[in-house]
């Protein structure tokens, strides 16, 4: 075997009261996938930027082409080519593309003969992109574009991509993918990071898994399951959540025409969205991020009113009604933004109790709260729901993310909703936590339960609906039975690939 | 290198010692700058601090601090509701006027009946007058979004010009010889906010302030409404979706503000002042700010410092007398009180590391 272009050496940084990696190693070959594995909080993240001169290593040695590399900062790890596409684009709205790409170099050449190279290399490897765009305008497709353009410019040997199908519809990354693989077919190497298990098992060549920051093992994606993966990562079985087929029964939400005006400047209005949800009955709509997610969830919730007869819960007319109104009458929701949202950060877990729990727990009476009944509803919600914290009395703040999450889906499960409406409940859950949540949603539907869950997590979605639909700038798909739908399928009810084509191979 | 990494939670020690390190932090400043005014600083110390509460005449200062403390508790009271809740009525200067010019003119309508009902109709449109004057920026940000900091702060200058105008003619004193300013209520008996304990500075307003503390804490504490309003000051987004309506929030933030504002002006009035005149207003509405942050924004923070705040209008008074010390530098002196609380209260979130800076 050649001599690796990477070669990680027994790895290790330490944080306060935290190991984020010990004694990893590993070798990239030249023109190798890898993927690294791992659950939230095992080490990846630390790892890249480790790697990427972001974060300085404790001990441990790394090795580019044989020769030793310690990058004490991002640019000498470019220079060493190693470039790194992040999950959160670094882009300013207000300039074009090639002025974003610009700002990043440290030599830029004049703006026409970058815009050139721009068109250049977007032509070569399938990422159509015009340099003169504002980003403003850009779909988060084409922004990571800019990204991996960015990157590209430097010929890198090496490119880092942390996550970056999250934002893409099945097209779009179908058209990375064959991107990627015109990279490695030039010898460029790549690490690829990700715990969607079937992309990887597409895409790479070999697989590092990491498990509280330590490697538990190497694998070749190709030969082995999803499912084995998933319990290397975890470490132990892991629990598919279970459900019978049951008749649905009647309609407990119905939403006639929804039409609702984005509060924000950047939002997305939602547009004649007409659907219904029976009773024991799992809904599942995806959609790329921006598409009217969130604002679905406000007219919902009652956070964002609409007319009274938009929004009907078993049979009762409540789109004007505000949120306490409707929790009172079963209509619970879990939006997707914990910290700020669904939980205030600086409060105690026993006073977010009462932040939805106040009228269906009898917390409140008379306008008055019962701190006691509040403390014990949100002992019920950790307990149930594993919640990891030292007690009631902490910051919501002061939680994992995943633990919140348990937190906030526990604290609307254990209320008995008649139709519960959830937007993103596993997002940066680990694959355990999720399973809970996944199956706490399952048993409330299988109870007489409508549930309404909205995810860009498409397996997610196929493992819980029973009818899916997609939402796209803010209008709804046909609903369509779950079963038996394909991912072809999927992708165009979620508004196809938004006129990407495939690289040039 | 120095640096300041965020607390997981934030520290219940430092809440508290954070006062304290200020209160030290400005003896120790406030005793420079009086040392570069050639005063001997602890001297000065000992004048503004010790003396009204323990020096020879302490009999005669003690009650004033009840006096002074009385209105600043109450008022702070009533903003700290509010800036709990992110609304920043900065205008209860005005507030207070008004509530003082309603207070007042509604015992004058009576004048010379006596009755016992004169009293309690006076705190009611005192209240009122704060009230109505808190609505104005209240409905304007309700209605079109206007700032409620520039358009209270605005309406304090209105009040003053009101002020000035009723004192030269709707409730100028008959009998007054043609100056300026109403009628002594001191000497209209049903109309006078007499002292409950002779010779103890504790008059209905410093009963007003105490109440409000208690209710203030009961509320946050223990009411939904309370609760309502740290939710929408920590988390408006979370706020929204527990069901807070922001515009009822917001109204009844000012509104309550505004009442408590009112109040103060019209047990001052009625009681220590005991007249309306041009100059009626001294500045409580906006020290109360400062009282209210030092207290932070808590009842019973906010009851200790509207004590501290008038210990040093009541010290800096004797120190301008018998030390000769400028009135500005007594009032820079309280400027550094809250430069120093908010400079501190960083604190309380963060907890200062020494030493090399990991890239993260």
């Amino acid at each position: 075997m050649s001599e690796p272009l990477l070669s990680i050496r027994g790895l290790t940084k330490a944080y306060p009261g935290v190991v984020a990696n010990s004694d990893v190693s590993f070798d990239i070959q030249p023109g190798e996938v890898h993927a690294l594995l791992g659950e939230n909080g095992a080490g990846k993240s630390t790892l890249v930027k480790m790697i990427y001169g972001l974060v300085k290593p404790d001990s441990g040695e790394m090795r580019v082409r044989g020769a030793p590399y310690a990058p004490p900062e991002p640019q000498a790890a470019r220079a060493a080519g190693v470039a790194m596409v992040f999950q959160h684009f670094s882009l300013f709205d207000a300039l074009t593309v090639a002025e974003n790409i610009a700002l990043g170099m440290a030599d830029p050449p004049a703006m026409r003969d970058l815009a050139k190279r721009i068109r250049e290399v977007s032509e070569t490897y399938g990422l159509p992109l015009d340099p003169w765009r504002v980003v403003g305008d850009l779909s988060a497709g084409e922004r990571q574009r800019v990204e991996i353009i960015r990157c590209l410019l430097q010929n890198p040997k090496l490119l880092i991509m942390d996550e970056p199908t999250s934002v893409l519809t099945p097209q779009e990354v179908n058209i990375l993918f064959e991107t990627l693989r015109k990279l490695k077919s030039e010898g460029t190497s790549i690490l690829y990071i990700s715990h969607k298990l079937e992309e990887i098992r597409a895409l790479c060549d070999e697989a590092t898994i990491l498990r509280l920051g330590k490697k538990v093992a190497t694998c070749t994606p190709r030969d082995t399951t999803a499912r084995e993966m998933a319990e290397l990562m975890v470490g132990t079985e892991l629990h598919v959540p279970s459900r019978e087929y049951r008749e649905p029964g009647a309609v407990r939400l119905a939403l006639n025409g929804l039409s609702v005006k984005s509060p924000g400047q950047f939002g997305t209005s939602l547009k004649g969205i007409t659907l219904e949800v029976r009773a024991g009955e799992v809904l599942g709509l995806a959609g790329v991020a921006g598409n009217g997610q969130d604002e679905l969830l406000g007219a919902l919730s009652g956070e964002l009113r609409s007319a009274s007869a938009m929004v009907v819960l078993d049979g009762t007319e409540v789109g004007a009604a505000g949120p306490g109104e409707r929790r009172r009458m079963g209509l619970l929701t879990a939006p997707e933004e914990r910290l700020g949202h669904a939980a205030a950060p600086d409060m105690s877990l026993t006073e977010n109790a009462a932040l939805t729990g106040a009228e269906r727990k009898g917390i409140v009476s008379g306008g008055f709260l019962n701190w006691g009944r509040a403390r014990d509803f949100a002992k019920e919600v950790i307990a149930r729901f594993d919640v990891r914290t030292p007690g009631t009395e902490n910051a919501a703040r002061s939680l994992s993310g995943g633990n919140l999450q348990k937190f906030v889906i526990g604290r609307e499960v254990m209320q008995d909703p008649q139709v519960l409406v959830v937007n993103q409940p596993t997002w940066g859950v680990d694959a355990m936590a999720a399973a809970v949540i996944r199956q706490a949603l399952l048993d409330l539907a299988a109870g007489g339960a409508a549930v309404v869950v909205i995810s860009q997590d498409l397996d997610e979605l196929m493992e819980v609906s029973d009818r899916f639909g997609a939402l796209n700038e803010g209008r709804l798909s046909e609903i369509r039975p779950a079963k038996g739908l394909t991912v072809d399928e999927i992708g165009l009810m979620m508004g196809g690939s938004h006129d990407m084509e495939v690289a040039h191979v | 290198m120095v640096r300041l990494e965020k607390r997981l939670q934030p520290s219940a020690v430092f809440a508290w010692a954070t006062p304290v390190m200020a209160v030290i932090a400005t003896m120790i400043f406030g005793g420079l700058l009086f040392a570069a005014l050639g005063k001997d600083p602890l001297v000065a110390i000992r004048t503004i601090f010790w003396d009204p509460l323990f020096g020879q005449y302490a009999f005669f200062y003690r009650p004033q601090l009840l006096v002074k403390g009385g209105p600043l508790i109450l008022i702070a009271i009533g903003l700290s509701l509010g800036f709990r809740a992110g609304i920043w009525n900065i205008g209860a200067e005005g507030q207070y006027i008004m509530g003082a010019i309603c207070g007042a003119g509604a015992g004058l309508a009576f004048y010379p009946l006596e009755a016992w009902y004169i009293f309690p109709i006076m705190v009611l449109a005192g209240a009122l007058g704060g009230w109505v004057w808190a609505m104005i920026p209240g409905v304007l940000k309700v209605k079109f979004g206007t700032n409620e900091i520039l358009v209270s702060l605005m309406l304090v200058y209105v009040a003053e010009q009101f002020l000035a105008s009723v004192s030269l003619g709707l409730l100028k004193n008959p009998q007054g010889f043609g100056f300026p300013g109403s009628r002594n209520l001191q000497q209209y008996p049903s109309a006078h906010n007499a002292e409950i304990f002779e010779g103890t500075g504790m008059h209905w307003g410093v009963a007003a302030a105490l109440i409000a503390v208690i209710f203030a804490y009961v509320l946050l504490s223990r009411h939904q409404l309370g609760y309502h309003i740290r939710l929408t000051g920590e988390a408006p987004r979370a706020a929204k979706f527990a069901g807070v309506s922001p515009s009822r929030l917001i109204l009844f933030c000012l509104g309550i503000s505004g009442a408590f504002a009112g109040l103060a002006g019209m047990f001052e009035a009625s009681g220590p002042a005991g007249q309306i005149t041009i100059d009626f207003n001294t500045g409580y509405g906006f020290t109360a700010i400062i009282v209210a942050f030092l207290g932070r924004l808590h009842p019973v923070g906010i009851l200790l410092a509207g004590l501290l705040m008038a210990l040093t209008y009541i010290g800096g008074e004797i120190a301008q007398s018998s030390l000769g010390l400028p009135s500005a530098a007594i009032q820079m002196f309280q400027g550094m009180l809250l430069f120093f609380l908010l400079a501190v209260d960083v604190l309380t979130g963060y907890r200062i590391r020494f030493g090399q800076r990991e890239a993260a």
